[in-house]
């Protein structure tokens, strides 16, 4: 039997303690601090050479031809934010589906796993050959590169990120969740879509913002689908422009006018995403409640 | 008003495991009925036989006849119906995180399609009151998330939830299991209003409140029921040997 005596601490001990404790503090806050640095560093970079660019003209105007100062990329905002709306328009909805399907119906089938490891290859596959894949597919027989081309490559790069991440999100749903809604009588696709699924939401939304963050950023998979644009364009038969695309051009140019745009390009790419996700998470927590897990 | 429930023959499988042996008895209509027995003895399986949860289980396979008021619920009606019909209180108090304490009792009716408001209205505070939960809830209806409330709120937000869809008989697997003695005291008292329109069936590991609440009992062992009778036959006089030995802490 220890007694009391033994039990208290030697003064070595409770030093030891001390420093052990203020090690894993430091260690832990050095590693955040790693974390965020880069990415702080890479924000005040992009602001310090795109934000001088920055002016009304470049959110209006389409690119200077070369030798003539001025310009913008309004184009290649407008370019970008089609592209974006085609990919989440089927990546989001189809990236769910299967999702749900994982989770829900197909657990432990062939087909599940079958789905599952495709999901998993295809999140691997390096992106150019999204663009090639697209290329063949719709390119090559249209004849045309156009902004549905490029739309559909992004869009197919989406779901596997969405799909897992929904697959999991739903998996953390408690049992007890589901049976409480069976237990009412409620049929399984209801209990399903408005329990099960919407207890997962705010999940599932990380998931999609986080596969909407990453293609926002693609340039490879556009290079031969939507393959850039110099005016304004909408028209989804037609070639577009897109941000990264652009970024692409500018940088790899000679010109220091377009180096300047490029970062201010860069800068509102960035600003762009950011203040895309931050919408989404605010539309989607409104509602929430008091105590809500 | 509650119905009474004859089941005969009733086995359950989960895989190869036999949970339910041969399973006969009448529940009476407007009492409470207690299930007791040791941990594993098959009598949680038994009240999921009873509005077809137990099937929800892949693995799970049932035989033998369920009549509720008459009706077979293994072939005149659909699970989702004789679970409509047959509410249900969990073990553990399971309220829709997402969804304000309003939007938990009246899920039941929405998500069937119910959207009168003004009888929404009504069936909640009906359905709250009902479980003695109304006078502690009223002001945060749709303030409050039903997880924020306590563990004894909870159930009875339960509770609330599944009288609100109306049904004729209430099954409760340990639904004071999880909750401490004032908490439980208070369902206890609910039940005791609630048999007076509903059929109760109750499972419970503690037998003072199957004494307390149960008019009749029964004592289930190894998947199989091995006396049913009046609470007070079972507490002081039970035929069987084994009754005897579990209800005196012999063994269980």
């Amino acid at each position: 039997m220890a007694t009391t005596a033994q039990l208290k601490s030697s003064p070595w001990n409770r030093r030891w303690r001390w420093f052990t404790n203020h090690l894993a503090s430091v260690l832990a806050v050095g590693s955040t601090v790693l974390v965020i640095a880069p990415l702080v560093a890479i924000f005040a970079d992009l602001v310090y050479k795109g934000a001088s660019s920055l002016n009304w003209n470049f959110f209006t105007k389409v690119p200077a031809p070369v030798g003539e100062l001025g310009g913008g990329m309004a184009n290649a905002i407008v370019g970008s934010a089609v592209l974006l709306g085609i990919a989440s328009a089927m990546g989001v909805p189809v990236g769910i589906a299967a999702g749900i399907y994982l989770a829900e119906y197909g657990r432990g089938t062939k087909l599940s796993t079958l789905v599952r490891f495709t999901a998993d290859v295809l999140n691997g596959v390096p992106s150019i050959v999204m663009g090639i894949a697209a290329y063949a597919l719709i390119v090559a027989p249209e004849k045309s590169f156009s902004a549905f081309a490029g739309g559909v490559a992004l869009g197919i790069m989406m779901i596997p990120t969405v799909a897992r991440t929904t697959e999991e999100m739903l998996l953390m749903v408690p049992h007890s969740i589901r049976e409480a809604a069976l237990g009412l009588g409620v049929p399984t696709w209801r209990s399903m879509l408005s329990i099960t699924l919407k207890t997962a939401l705010p999940g599932v939304i990380t998931g999609c913002m986080l596969a909407f963050a990453r293609v926002a950023g693609e340039t490879a998979p556009l290079l031969f689908t939507a393959f850039g644009n110099g005016f304004v364009s909408t028209a989804l038969n037609q070639p577009i422009e897109a941000l990264p695309l652009q970024i692409y051009v500018y940088a790899l140019s000679p010109y220091d006018e377009w180096h300047r745009l490029a970062w201010a390009g860069s800068l509102v790419l960035i600003v762009l995403i950011v203040v895309s996700v931050a919408l989404v998470r605010y539309v989607t927590s409104r509602g929430v409640l008091k105590g809500a897990s | 008003m509650g119905v009474g429930i004859e089941v005969n023959k009733l086995n359950a499988w989960y895989g190869a495991n036999h949970t339910l042996q041969d399973i006969t008895l009448h529940i009476p209509a407007n009492e409470a009925t207690a299930l007791i027995g040791p941990s594993g003895c098959g009598k949680s399986t038994f009240v999921r036989c009873l509005n077809r949860m137990h099937e929800t289980n892949p693995i799970a396979k049932v035989t033998g006849d369920v009549k509720v008021g008459g009706m077979d619920i293994y072939s005149d009606i659909s699970a989702v119906e004789v679970r409509r019909r047959i509410g249900m209180v969990f073990q553990r108090p399971n309220p829709f995180p997402t969804m304000s304490i309003y939007d938990n009792v009246a899920s039941g009716l929405r998500l069937n399609g119910y959207r009168n408001r003004r009888v929404l209205d009504e069936v909640v505070e009906r359905s709250l009151t009902h479980a003695a939960l109304w006078d502690e809830v009223k002001h945060d209806l749709k303030k409050k998330s039903g997880a924020s409330l306590s563990g004894g709120q909870q159930q009875r937000l339960c509770i609330a939830r599944a009288l609100a869809v109306d049904p004729e008989v209430l099954l409760m697997d340990e639904p004071a299991s999880a909750l401490d003695p004032v908490s439980t005291a208070k369902i206890e008292d609910l039940i005791f209003q609630l048999k007076v329109q509903y059929t109760i069936v109750i499972v419970t590991h503690n037998m003072q409140q199957a004494a307390r609440v149960a008019e009749r009992t029964g004592f289930f062992l190894n998947g199989k029921l091995i006396e049913f009778d009046s609470t007070h036959k079972i507490f002081t006089n039970p035929s069987d040997k084994r009754t005897e030995d579990y209800i005196t802490g012999r063994f269980g």
